[in-house]
């Protein structure tokens, strides 16, 4: 790297209002101050040739042999089950579809954090079946209809509603707190069909959750969820969509975008370390999240991910797949330049990194 | 019955029962077994052999069958245990029957609903683990550990050692019965196989040389034979007979023999390719001298007669082994062939790394052997074998080695056995009343003095004897290093573990590290070990021939175009020979220089 290039470089913005900021109130020399920040920066940038990617994986994994393999254990908050440690760490590398203990934390607008609505709102947050209201349900095969008794007596005209809405070719009758479905079908199976559909109409509630608890934190009031829906959560008028996030990274990135998915890969991976008292820079976690996410999509570290993208065939085939790599490899003709480390080292040369990174080069016209 | 049907019953309880009570009345052989089993609707007899079976007191009716009566026969002698068996009042239960039995751990918890007693609580050990005195006393997993450290340790295993031929075989030289004892080491013929001393053990620090569980021992106590002990190996040859009339042959090699290695490895052998007992032996030197006819004929061999066409195959002492020619036999096998077998002695005095034990799971390696003068002493003279950290008790909660050394202090004291088996052991107090009558503290603490300086040490400190055992994972058995060595003929690599003086392998993620470090160049040099440099055909890009005769290098394929030497690794080398071999052209492109 050219000597231009090294002291040429911009700061960030945030750091240069900070520094302006500090140097207005303590009546410091700007230019002075800037000077040393700009050092200070400069000696925390990796050097050339630094394996940073290597440093970054040893820093995350050394610790992480330290967790325990205990999946599951209680949290603080009144008895959600979590998945915790190592599990949830391996969960969030493998970028993982869905996570095991999906979780949402939710943040309510100024006018509506207080105990009363935080409380309403959790309440109203459960997602309800009609399974979750029925007291008993039976098939009258004469009439060739299904019957079921209602738990709560002032939820039976909701019910008949979404059940005309949602379901064709019936008629609905409520007496009391029974409500008959009457179908036009004289086949049975059809009719068991039918029943299962009918319990699984959602009711009222938010779809996919499954548990709502209100918890204070500081001057917030907050609900933490089983299950996550961000998407219809955030449509919720006393919900804070600017704080209000899940733990499922695939559901940020349909929502919010890569960046967004990035942040909540960070932030899950460093917490999750942190409850186990690991203490990693948090520098490391997001090299890793770049990696993950920089294809604008979020792919696991493993076989089907970032390993399994590297350029080298000879180090693809030297981590999983041995056989599939060369072959591939074999058919389509391809070639490794062995400009990785791995390659490198298979065949006994230097590797490209740290010192063996440079070399010498003559200009003899100079 | 014995896996077999034989008929069936609608009254399954009552057989079984009825079969029971035939049994204890001597109608039916004791060794029969009878299970109902009430979720298989099935009735079991047993009879067949190889069934685990053990004894249990019968009890009927809240009551156990075994009387004071009895004991007190037994006591004079008049009844034995075979009686007890026929009487009805012991009986064998195997794994099935166990399963309807209610058995009670204690007399004073039998209800009538329990059918037998146990002996003893303290059976809920097994063997191994009995040998553990105060058991109770100690964390659950420090009793296992130490159970499996018993297994490990040196002592007498068989009286007739001198006698056998075992691969590998250790016995202690001058091992004591332990002063603390349980029940098992007068059940068991225990005075004929000791596993270990009764030593002065305080437990203080000594300068860090005992700290992460180490051990400081008393140099003195060694030269006096603490410890010591032997090991013996096997070595052996047979002369076999092949196809066609050759045999091998058991002496010295005559020099011009294939694989002949020099007078100097045949010094030890007499005439005969045998050594003479208590011949001193080297690493790596031949104990057997022997030769074979060669087995694989090549092309040239056929018509080579005479001594050439025999190969060496030797018996030499293992590498990294030393020791003294003990004991020859000569003999035969089966088959009529010669057999010798060379046992080998070497003493083995304790060092540095050597391993011992306690019987609480505390485990731990010599780290300093002190000179007698040099160790602390207490008022009257005392100076301890073993200084052992007290950095070992408060996490570990080892009670029982406390109680240990007290015990043992104790029996030094009045010179006898104390006996504390699971349980039921000798109580703390008495221990210390004891001690206390002999003019001792009661806590076992003594002032002691600074060998070195003869200053007194500002507290006192815990001091007494107790059992140790040193264990079969001696340093000089594992002691390791190379520089440069032998390779292996597949790969070219240094080979692998100490018998073969292979290499310490840098790992994956060792080698990680060094790139962390930036370091590629020491990276390269410690990944050099198979480097081999490759001629290659420019054109085709596989490995071109070098032509000794002509002095040219050709490719097999394109003739003789421009062709470069590349260096890499063997191994990268090997990988592209295999490559080839599954149909791949692995085409090595060469760059301009």
């Amino acid at each position: 790297m050219s000597e231009q290039l090294q002291t040429d470089f911009e700061l960030p913005t945030k750091l240069v209002e900070e520094v302006e900021e500090i140097s207005r109130e303590m009546k410091l020399n700007k230019e002075k101050l800037m000077e040393e920040v700009r050092k200070a920066y400069q000696q925390g940038r990796f050097e050339p040739g630094e394996s940073i990617g290597i440093i970054a994986a040893q820093s995350i994994s050394e610790p992480s042999t330290q967790m325990t393999m205990r999946t599951y254990h209680f949290a603080g908050i009144a008895g959600i089950k979590v998945t915790y440690g190592l599990p949830r760490l391996i969960e969030i590398f493998d970028a993982k579809k869905e996570p095991e203990t999906p979780m949402m934390t939710i943040y309510l607008k100024k006018e509506y954090n207080n105990a009363n609505d935080a409380a309403k709102l959790a309440e109203n947050l459960v997602e309800r079946k009609v399974l979750n209201l029925t007291k008993k349900i039976s098939l009258n095969l004469n009439e060739n209809s299904i019957e079921f008794e209602v738990t709560d007596k002032r939820k039976v005209d909701l019910i008949c509603k979404v059940v005309k809405d949602n379901l064709k070719n019936v008629s609905v009758r409520a007496k009391e707190d029974k409500i008959i479905i009457v179908v036009k079908t004289e086949d049975v199976r059809e009719l068991q069909k039918l029943k299962e559909k009918v319990l699984d109409l959602q009711i009222d509630g938010v779809r996919g959750i499954r548990n709502a608890i209100v918890r204070k934190e500081g001057e917030d009031w907050i609900i933490n969820t089983i299950g996550t829906n961000l998407r219809d959560t955030l449509n919720i008028k006393e919900v804070d969509e600017r704080r209000t996030y899940t733990n499922d990274i695939h559901e940020t990135l349909a929502v919010f975008g890569i960046e967004a998915a990035r942040n909540i890969i960070i932030r899950e991976a460093l917490k999750t370390m942190q409850e186990q008292a690991l203490d990693v820079d948090i520098r490391y976690v997001m090299l890793a999240a770049d990696i993950m996410t920089f294809g604008g999509d979020v792919s696991s570290i493993g076989r089907y991910g970032v390993a399994g993208a590297k350029t080298s065939i000879l180090s693809r085939a030297a981590f999983e797949e041995t056989i599939k790599h060369l072959v591939r490899a074999s058919i389509r003709n391809e070639v490794d330049n062995l400009q990785g480390i791995f390659e490198n080292v298979m065949i006994g040369q230097v590797v490209p990194a740290g010192t063996g990174m440079f070399e010498l080069i003559v200009r003899p016209e100079e | 019955m014995d896996g077999k049907f034989v008929g069936y019953t609608n009254e399954p309880q009552k057989l079984v029962n009825e079969i029971r009570t035939k049994r204890r009345d001597g109608t039916i052989h004791y060794q029969v077994n009878v299970a109902y089993h009430e979720h298989l609707d099935e009735v079991r007899i047993l009879s067949d052999s190889g069934r685990v079976r053990r004894p249990l007191i019968i009890v009927e009716n809240g009551k156990p069958k075994l009387t004071k009566e009895h004991i007190e026969k037994l006591k004079r002698g008049e009844i034995g245990w075979n009686d007890l068996v026929k009487n009805g009042v012991v009986e064998f239960l195997d794994s099935e029957e166990e399963e309807n039995a209610y058995i009670a751990l204690n007399e004073n918890e039998l209800t009538t609903e329990h059918t037998h007693l146990e002996f003893d609580p303290a059976v809920i050990l097994g063997l191994s683990a009995s040998f553990i005195p105060y058991p109770e006393f100690n964390r659950g997993d420090r009793v296992n550990y130490g159970a499996k450290m018993v297994g490990q340790s040196i002592g007498i295993f068989a009286t007739n050692f001198l006698l056998r031929t075992d691969t590998k075989s250790n016995v202690m030289v001058y091992p004591t019965k332990p002063l603390v004892q349980t029940h098992v080491y007068s059940v068991i013929p225990y005075d004929k196989h000791p596993n270990g001393s009764n030593v002065v053990v305080a437990v203080a620090s000594f300068d860090g040389y005992n700290m992460e569980d180490s051990i400081v021992i008393n140099a003195g106590s060694l030269q006096k034979g603490l410890f010591w002990s032997y090991m013996y190996r096997t070595y052996e040859a047979e002369q076999k007979r092949y196809l066609g009339g050759q045999e091998d042959l058991i002496g010295i090699p005559e020099a011009g023999v294939r694989g002949y290695a020099g007078e100097d490895a045949y010094k030890h052998l007499s005439k005969d390719g045998i050594p003479y007992p208590e011949t001193d032996l080297e690493s790596d030197k031949v104990i057997i001298g022997r030769v074979s006819p060669l087995r694989f004929l090549g092309t040239m061999d056929r018509f080579i007669t005479g001594f050439e066409n025999i190969r060496e195959t030797s018996v030499r002492l293992r590498h990294g082994d030393f020791g003294i020619v003990d004991r020859v036999f000569v003999t035969e096998t089966v088959d009529g062939t010669k057999l010798i077998k060379v046992v080998v002695r070497d003493l083995k005095v304790p060092e540095i790394g050597d391993k011992f034990a306690s019987r609480h799971g505390q485990k731990g390696v010599v780290g300093l052997v002190v000179p007698p003068e040099d160790m602390p002493f207490t008022e009257s003279g005392i100076v301890p074998d073993i200084i052992f950290n007290p950095h070992g008790i408060p996490s570990r909660m080892t009670i029982g080695q406390l109680l240990e050394i007290i015990a043992g202090k104790v029996a030094a004291v009045t010179g006898d056995y104390i006996n504390s088996p699971a349980f039921s052991p000798t109580p703390e107090k008495e221990l210390r009343d004891i001690l206390r009558k002999n003019g001792f503290r009661n806590d076992g603490k003594e002032i002691m003095y600074d060998g070195r300086t003869g200053k007194r040490f500002k507290s006192q400190i815990f001091i007494g004897s107790s059992f140790y055992q040193k264990l079969d994972h001696l340093v000089s058995n594992k002691i390791h290093a190379r520089s440069r060595g032998p390779v292996t003929l597949l790969t070219k690599q240094p080979t692998e573990g100490r018998s073969k003086e292979g290499g310490l392998r840098l790992g994956e993620m060792e080698k990680d590290c060094l790139i962390a470090h930036g370091a590629s160049l020491a990276l390269k040099e410690r990944f050099d070990s198979d480097k081999t440099t490759v001629s290659i055909c420019s054109v085709c890009g596989l490995v071109a021939i070098q032509d000794k005769i002509k002095n040219k290098k050709v490719c097999p394929i394109d003739g003789e175009v421009k062709i470069k030497d590349i260096q890499m690794s063997y191994a990268f080398k090997l990988m592209l020979d295999e490559l080839k071999s599954m149909l791949i052209y692995p085409k090595v492109v060469v760059g301009e220089e």
